[in-house]
């Protein structure tokens, strides 16, 4: 009897907890894709939300206003032609490791043209530091134009 | 020096298998002299960890740009401090301080135990030499800290080095690291005590009593560790928020829930003799989730920001894992005679199930951690597909959780042991429940429309309400009997069981730590590009970019926003949040500048220079009641301390044995906790 009781209230417990976690799971699932992965995914890849990994393209970093667009390529250029625009609209600051040439994973939806729109950025450095002569203005080098989303 | 240093390594490799051989034939034979010999032989290792440490630090802090490591992570300008820290900012010197830990830690356990324990002592040492010696393989082949740049690439020595990652030349960074590691390395000592007296068959809770400190005190250096990487988060990375369940957070969070778990439990074998296999099996995996953490983050096989990149480290670790692990559900299962519960749940209104419950939610909480984390890996080797689960996964299983545990945090101490009667439950709870849903009403009425937002504020109440009816109970009790004043009386009856009272003061903590965390529902944030001297608005306040300045250090250039910050018309304060770029590395930092007070948070970050107007791009955020998470922290911090003080009286805790079925037990008086 008592030990009905006991199974009875942990199955309980236990059962919310796998309700919940299962909730939570489908309400915030997103799909690891490479970049050609998700160009070639077509109409299919609308409405599902993807973290797309890759290199950020030199020079290809531009703000506009509180807006940030930007290209990515495969991983080291794997698949060389592959391009994905990817424009960021979230409020969270982009990280500092976020620039020219780092690897950056951008978490969004595909748009019916072919973009990308972001709402959550990460990034991690490259892996080789590239000393660029010259003044360095903190606020201007286009590549860091925003903030740490990320911990290193 | 760096080939002195690599012999150190070497040789300290080589003693540590000795440790290990010499303990274990030592305790089959039962022969003294390799008992000692292997004793002596962790002091050995110490000195010789010690030594190589001492050419790393050296190296980083002289510059010695011909060692890869140093280039690597210091540079001229960096401050010494983070030069020093320097030894954990990268892979290879962290995984050596992780060694230098482990082997201080060797040397406190073998000295502090040499006159005791004789039987168990030699399995201590072996278990403990076992992970020494696994980290030293890392060490010496894997990752070795002395590699020269000469070898293999011609280039003999550097000028200037790379410096270490600018997000890590903070204090907190320089301190976390060290904190994390006492913690989690420090878990060796209880887990080796527990293996060593099931090897040994040892009857009794001996290693319990024991390592209680030590469990206690390595929970502490976890507590400090991730509270400090919460801090760091919050206002290094200007991400706008203090936890993310990004993997290495969780890594660092899974051994603290086990560890919460077992702080918990260990009451009821040595109380009641309860829980035995069970308080083995969280040890067991509070010790393995914390090599499992070092793992996460050092082998990168989860996605991470924090991760050092991709090595092959993490097969060295989960053959080590799995080897140890396998060992201990084996010797688990071998020993379960020895560990039978000597009573039995009687009641679902007691102590005891109060307890199994608070256990039953901790590892439901870190299982569902750990599955999250490993959800990619998981989903992957299932379905081909790489699908991952983010902070609204966690945060929706995690916070019924937490909520949970907060409610058996206010009716836990107070409900007796072995069963609970309808009386003793009215005469504990009723006013705080009264309170609870007072509060609640009242916040409800006054516009507060998120449930778990009022949940856990009444919870709060109502937990705060119990612990203070302890004290002021007990208080009441010695102002009387002994006449002194309230102020003695409190320190008195604290000193008395400083175990109980310590105890509520860390559930204090943990209260006022949540009615910070319940702030978060209500944060508020704006990215805002505004010009020079133009006004900007976020909740009540009024900003305005009156500057924005520049200038460098020998380390970083730095740019600056002046933001002057008012509200309904009267200037308050002056926030100017920066940014840098590091010279040595090219990498952007940010210094977010915040606006602390209790009620709320003003948190800017200068994310760019504007194109209109010489203006800035501001992120500007509220975060209501963050700096009660810090205050919580302080106060569990001052609990802990409490429960280690020695208390005044020994209590002796009888086991209630139980002999038939005592169905009219006299109603216990308050369970001495």
């Amino acid at each position: 009897m008592k030990n009905l009781k006991f199974g009875v209230i942990i199955a309980v417990v236990v059962a919310t907890i796998a309700w919940l976690a299962f909730d939570g799971a489908t309400a915030s699932t997103a799909y690891y894709k490479n970049v050609s992965e998700v160009n070639k995914m077509g109409d299919r890849a609308l409405g599902k939300r993807f973290k797309v990994g890759g290199d950020v393209v030199k020079g290809s970093i531009k703000r506009n206003g509180t807006e940030v667009s930007f290209q990515i390529v495969e991983l080291n250029n794997a698949n060389p032609g592959q391009v994905l625009k990817v424009t960021y609209t979230g409020n969270d600051p982009l990280p500092d490791t976020f620039r020219d040439g780092a690897q950056a994973l951008a978490d969004g939806r595909m748009n019916a043209d072919g973009t990308f729109t972001a709402n959550h950025v990460q990034a991690k450095c490259a892996s080789k530091y590239e000393a660029k002569p010259g003044q360095i203005k903190p606020g201007t080098d286009p590549s860091h134009t925003s903030k740490p989303t990320s911990r290193s | 020096m760096e080939n002195l240093g690599s012999l150190a390594l070497l040789l300290a490799f080589c003693v540590s298998i000795f440790a290990l051989v010499c303990s274990v034939t030592g305790a089959l034979r039962k022969n003294l002299y390799l008992i000692a010999a292997g004793q002596r032989a962790v002091y050995v290792v110490w000195a010789l960890i010690t030594t190589a440490s001492g050419i790393l630090v050296y190296g980083l802090v002289s510059g010695d740009y011909r060692m890869m490591y140093v280039a690597t992570h210091a540079n001229k300008a960096m401050p010494w401090v983070y030069k020093i820290s320097a030894w954990w900012g990268g892979q290879e010197g962290s995984l050596l301080f992780w060694s230098w830990i482990l082997s201080c830690y060797g040397v406190a356990v073998v000295f502090t135990n040499r006159k005791q324990f004789k039987t168990m002592m030699p399995w201590v040492v072996g278990i403990m030499s076992f992970t020494q010696t696994f980290f030293l393989v890392l060490n010496n082949f894997v990752v070795p800290p002395f590699t020269v740049w000469a070898i293999g690439r011609g280039i003999i020595t550097l000028p200037d080095g790379q410096g270490l990652n600018p997000l890590l030349q903070t204090p907190s960074m320089a301190i976390h690291p060290p904190m994390l590691y006492l913690g989690y390395v420090g878990f060796i000592a209880p887990f080796a005590f527990a293996i060593g007296s099931l090897i040994n068959k040892q009857p009794g809770d001996e290693w319990i009593h024991t390592t209680r400190r030590w469990t206690l005190i390595t929970w502490l250096f976890q507590t400090i560790g991730v509270t400090l990487g919460m801090g760091w988060a919050y206002y290094v990375l200007g991400w706008g928020g203090y936890w993310v369940w990004d993997p290495v957070e969780n890594a660092s969070v899974l051994p603290w829930i086990t560890a919460t778990a077992f702080l918990h439990s260990v009451m009821m074998q040595e109380k009641k003799g309860m829980m035995k296999v069970w308080n083995m099996v969280l040890v067991s995996a509070t010790f393995f989730l914390c090599i499992f953490g070092t793992m996460l983050t050092r082998s990168g096989i989860v996605q991470s920001v924090h991760a050092f990149g991709i090595s092959s480290i993490g097969n060295y670790f989960a053959v080590f894992l799995a080897i140890s692990i396998a060992a201990t559900v084996w010797l688990i299962l071998d020993r379960l005679d020895f560990l039978k519960s000597e009573s039995q749940l009687e009641s679902v209104v007691s102590r005891e199930s109060t307890f199994l419950f608070n256990n039953l939610l901790l590892l439901a909480s870190c299982f569902a951690v750990l599955w999250g984390t490993l959800f990619p890996i998981i989903s992957e080797a299932i379905g081909g597909e790489k699908i991952g689960v983010d902070a609204p996964f966690f945060n929706r299983v995690n916070v019924p959780i937490g909520l949970f545990l907060l409610f058996l945090t206010g009716v836990g101490p107070l409900v007796a042991w072995r069963r609970s009667s309808i009386e003793s439950l009215k005469k504990n709870f009723l006013w705080p429940t009264v309170g609870m849903f007072v509060l609640m009403i009242v916040l409800f009425g006054a516009g507060m429309r998120s449930l778990y937002a009022l949940m856990s504020f009444g919870l709060c109440l109502f937990v705060t309400m119990t612990i203070f009816s302890e004290f002021i109970k007990g208080t009441l009790v010695i102002m009387q009997k002994e006449s002194m004043n309230v102020v003695r009386a409190v320190v008195e009856l604290t000193h008395r069981n400083t175990r109980r009272y310590g105890g509520y003061l860390v559930h204090m903590g943990v209260v006022v730590m949540f009615i910070g965390f319940t702030g978060a529902a209500f944060n508020q944030d704006a990215v805002i590009e505004a010009a020079l001297g133009e006004t900007f608005h976020l909740g009540r306040y009024d900003m305005k970019i009156t500057e924005v300045k520049d200038g460098e250090t020998e380390n970083y250039a730095w740019m600056k926003a002046v933001v002057d910050v008012s509200v309904g018309g009267e200037h308050i304060d002056t926030l100017s949040p920066e940014r840098r770029v590091y010279k040595s590395s090219r990498q952007p930092g940010s210094n977010v500048d915040i606006r602390r007070r209790l009620n709320e948070d003003l948190f800017l970050n200068f994310a760019a220079m504007s194109q209109k107007g010489n203006g800035a791009v501001i992120q500007a955020y509220i975060f209501p009641l963050v700096s009660w998470i810090w205050v919580g922290f302080w106060v569990v911090l001052f609990g802990t301390l409490v429960c280690l003080v020695p208390a005044k009286i020994k209590y002796s805790y009888a086991r209630t044995e139980v002999i038939g079925t005592a169905t009219n037990v006299p109603r216990e008086a308050h369970a001495k906790t």
